[in-house]
């Protein structure tokens, strides 16, 4: 090719019909090239057969709701005759609609809670930091390496001391301790990334630290901030390990739901099914909703 | 309009001193221009009279009132930054308008504040635009404009033309320069292009290592400059340096040996000098091409801007720059004798410092506003 090129250009050489010339002799060769197409064919049903085998389980869960207990337990199949006796049967047993709130109010309560608390500290660590500001991240974020489980029993007598067991307002305050280094770490970067000009040009205008943050900082880290926010509401609401250890029945979220169907009489696979399909569906709609929102907030600083 | 008064302001970052005792005077509406290379400190000293950084020591006034301990806003500054520092959620009105909306100044007010600084800089018809749909220009005169509105007691730039391409950094330097006539304000600006200082100054402030090196209208620094350091770094192109030997020194010249053997006077006061190693500077619109010229060298570049062609020319382990006349036919290679004119040479010595001139250049005390006095020899 390199040869016939060159022999096709050099008698052409310097004349304007050379480059057309050179151009057709390269676009007849292309084609021996898988073409882009193909290629996009063959990604667009890998990403699917991946994304059906993450789903499945889930699927599977909703599926298994719409079945009877004897279907549910007989060999797996996907033709059946759907059916709402499961869901029937969870509603009579418990009241689905006190536990979603329980989950409702302590999911977003916590984050509230966190983000009050966060944006004042990752305010102060990534505009006025010290030597031991990333230290102090450092050990905020190993916090969450402990294991729950080590702390459960200083936390569960607290807790009875201080007549919390069972409260909303219990959870809201351990969820909110649990999320909080994620929060300020996630609102930290996203501060960082906002040019301290702007800032102090506030700051020049006349502004107070308060209306910086109001007026600058949170309409202009919005959607890291958002981001952050939506991760809280999802690990508060999935949360499981202190919820069931640390509620009974008044505060209990939909957690606790989920479980109260896999003890005393064994398993009922349909009916566990149908509460937990109950129990991720906000969540499952919320994040639905709100992905576009969580993606642009974790890109926030690359495409900026 | 406004003073500004700095007396032995000293910063301390941990073990590093970046600023070394820094004494100033700003006169009222005077421009004065902050000069040095990267990291001389001249952005940290705008800081510090902003009141966005403190100072480790030092006083800081304005019209005689001491302020180390003011607020930023409460100065009465107004700050330009180099990326423009623009709130991008807000339009060019909410921008410019925003110090006024911190004060509770009433929305009728505001507006006309905002229209008045708008008409000055000709943004009427961007006032609803957001930053993001703005050129460089544009976003630049938007944050002069909101510097504008705050009507403050004295301007600072922090290198605000350093984003901006070629073509509009002379533009905005000019309009820079008609503004402070507008307004009559005193501004205090920072750059390390020494041709904004040269051409918008009233006054240059030399800075290098956290030290002011010269302080002086920008004729004087062209002139007159006290040490190397400033002779180099003040002129485009930059000052030929040759290592010469002393023959005679005196009040009246000083006789030495230049590197080709040829002896030559300078009228300079040498009567304090030591002995030491000796540097003569001259500039390279001062070297001039003579057959007979006591200097000479190889051409290695050339540089044909037109008006003006920069013969680069190697005399021995220096490369000397030579302006010479645009139409001047030299090729790469040709060797070059060229002579310079005694008045306008510089004799440093061991220490770097300036020996004094014997005659003061007649323009060494001109600054920017007196060019807008009639001169004495002009025609009328």
């Amino acid at each position: 090719m390199t040869t016939l090129k060159t022999k096709q250009a050099l008698p052409a050489d310097g004349q304007p019909a050379s480059a057309s010339a050179n151009g057709a002799t390269r676009a007849r060769h292309t084609p021996l090239v898988p073409s882009a197409g193909a290629r996009r064919l063959w990604l667009t049903l890998l990403g699917w057969g991946i994304a059906l085998i993450i789903f499945f389980p889930i699927l599977w869960m909703v599926l298994t709701g719409f079945k009877t207990e004897a279907e549910a337990i007989a060999d797996p199949s996907l033709i059946f005759s759907p059916t709402l006796e499961s869901y029937i049967a969870v509603q009579a047993r418990a009241d689905y609609f006190k536990f979603a709130m329980n989950s409702v109010v302590v999911a977003f309560g916590s984050t509230l809670l966190a983000l009050a608390i966060a944006i004042p500290s990752a305010y102060a660590m990534a505009f006025l930091p010290t030597k031991r500001t990333k230290g102090t991240l450092l050990w905020m974020l190993s916090t969450k390496m402990l294991p729950p489980v080590g702390v459960l029993v200083p936390i569960y007598l607290l807790f009875r001391d201080f007549g919390l067991l069972d409260t909303r307002t219990g959870l809201i305050i351990v969820y909110t301790l649990m999320n909080l280094p994620i929060v300020v770490w996630m609102l930290y970067t996203f501060f960082k990334d906002l040019p301290r000009d702007i800032l102090e040009a506030g700051r020049m205008d006349g502004a107070s630290t308060f209306q910086e943050v109001i007026y600058l900082l949170l309409p202009l880290t919005l959607p890291g901030i958002a981001s952050t926010g939506l991760l809280s509401v999802i690990l508060s609401w999935n949360e499981a390990f202190w919820s069931l250890n640390l509620t009974s029945s008044s505060a209990a979220p939909l957690t606790a739901y989920i479980a109260s169907f896999s003890s005393p009489e064994g398993l009922f696979w349909a009916k566990l099914s149908a509460a937990s399909t109950m129990a991720i569906a906000p969540i499952l709609v919320f994040g639905w909703l709100t992905q576009k929102q969580m993606v642009r907030g974790l890109t926030f600083g690359a495409v900026k | 309009m406004a003073t500004l008064q700095l007396n032995n302001i000293v910063k301390q970052f941990d073990d590093t001193q970046v600023l070394k005792g820094i004494d100033l005077e700003v006169h009222d509406r005077e421009f004065v221009v902050f000069v040095g290379p990267s990291g001389c400190g001249k952005s940290t000293l705008l800081r510090i009279i902003a009141g966005l950084e403190s100072a480790s020591s030092g006083d800081i006034m304005i019209d005689g009132q001491r302020i180390n301990d003011v607020g930023p806003a409460e100065r009465g500054l107004a700050m330009v930054f180099q990326s423009y520092a623009l709130y991008p959620h807000m339009t060019v009105e909410d921008n410019m308008g925003f110090s006024l909306k911190l004060a509770g100044v009433p929305k009728e007010e505001r507006r006309r504040k905002v229209r008045e600084a708008a008409s000055v800089l000709q943004l009427e018809p961007l006032l609803e635009r957001k930053p993001k749909a703005l050129s460089g220009g544009q976003r630049q005169r938007v944050a002069i404009g909101r510097a504008i509105v705050r009507n403050p007691s004295i301007f600072l730039f922090d290198e605000p033309l350093s984003n901006l391409d070629a073509a509009l950094r002379v533009q905005m330097r000019i309009e820079l320069a008609r503004l402070h006539e507008e307004l009559d304000a005193t501004m205090i600006y920072v750059t390390h292009d020494q041709i904004e200082a040269m051409t918008m100054a009233d006054k240059i402030v030399v800075l290098q290592g956290g030290v002011v090196e010269q302080v002086g209208s920008p004729m004087e620094l062209y002139h007159h400059p006290r040490n190397r350091f400033v002779a180099g770094f003040i002129g485009s192109p930059k000052m030929n340096f040759l290592e010469v030997e002393l023959v005679n020194a005196g009040p009246e010249s000083v006789e030495v040996r230049l590197p080709d053997g040829a002896t030559c006077e300078v009228p300079v006061d040498g009567s304090g000098l030591g002995a030491g190693p000796l540097t003569l500077g001259i500039r390279p619109e001062h070297l001039r091409l003579e057959p007979e010229g006591p200097l000479s060298g190889r051409i290695e570049v050339i540089e044909r801007l037109g008006g003006v062609t920069s013969l680069y020319v190697r005399m021995q382990d220096t490369l000397v720059t030579v302006s010479a006349d645009g139409n001047v036919d030299s090729r790469v290679g040709d060797i070059l004798r060229f002579g310079f004119d005694r008045a306008c040479a510089h004799l440093f010595d061991a220490a770097d410092l300036a020996l004094p001139s014997l005659s003061r250049h007649p323009l060494a005390g001109l600054n920017r506003q007196d060019n807008r006095t009639p001169s004495v020899t002009s025609g009328q």
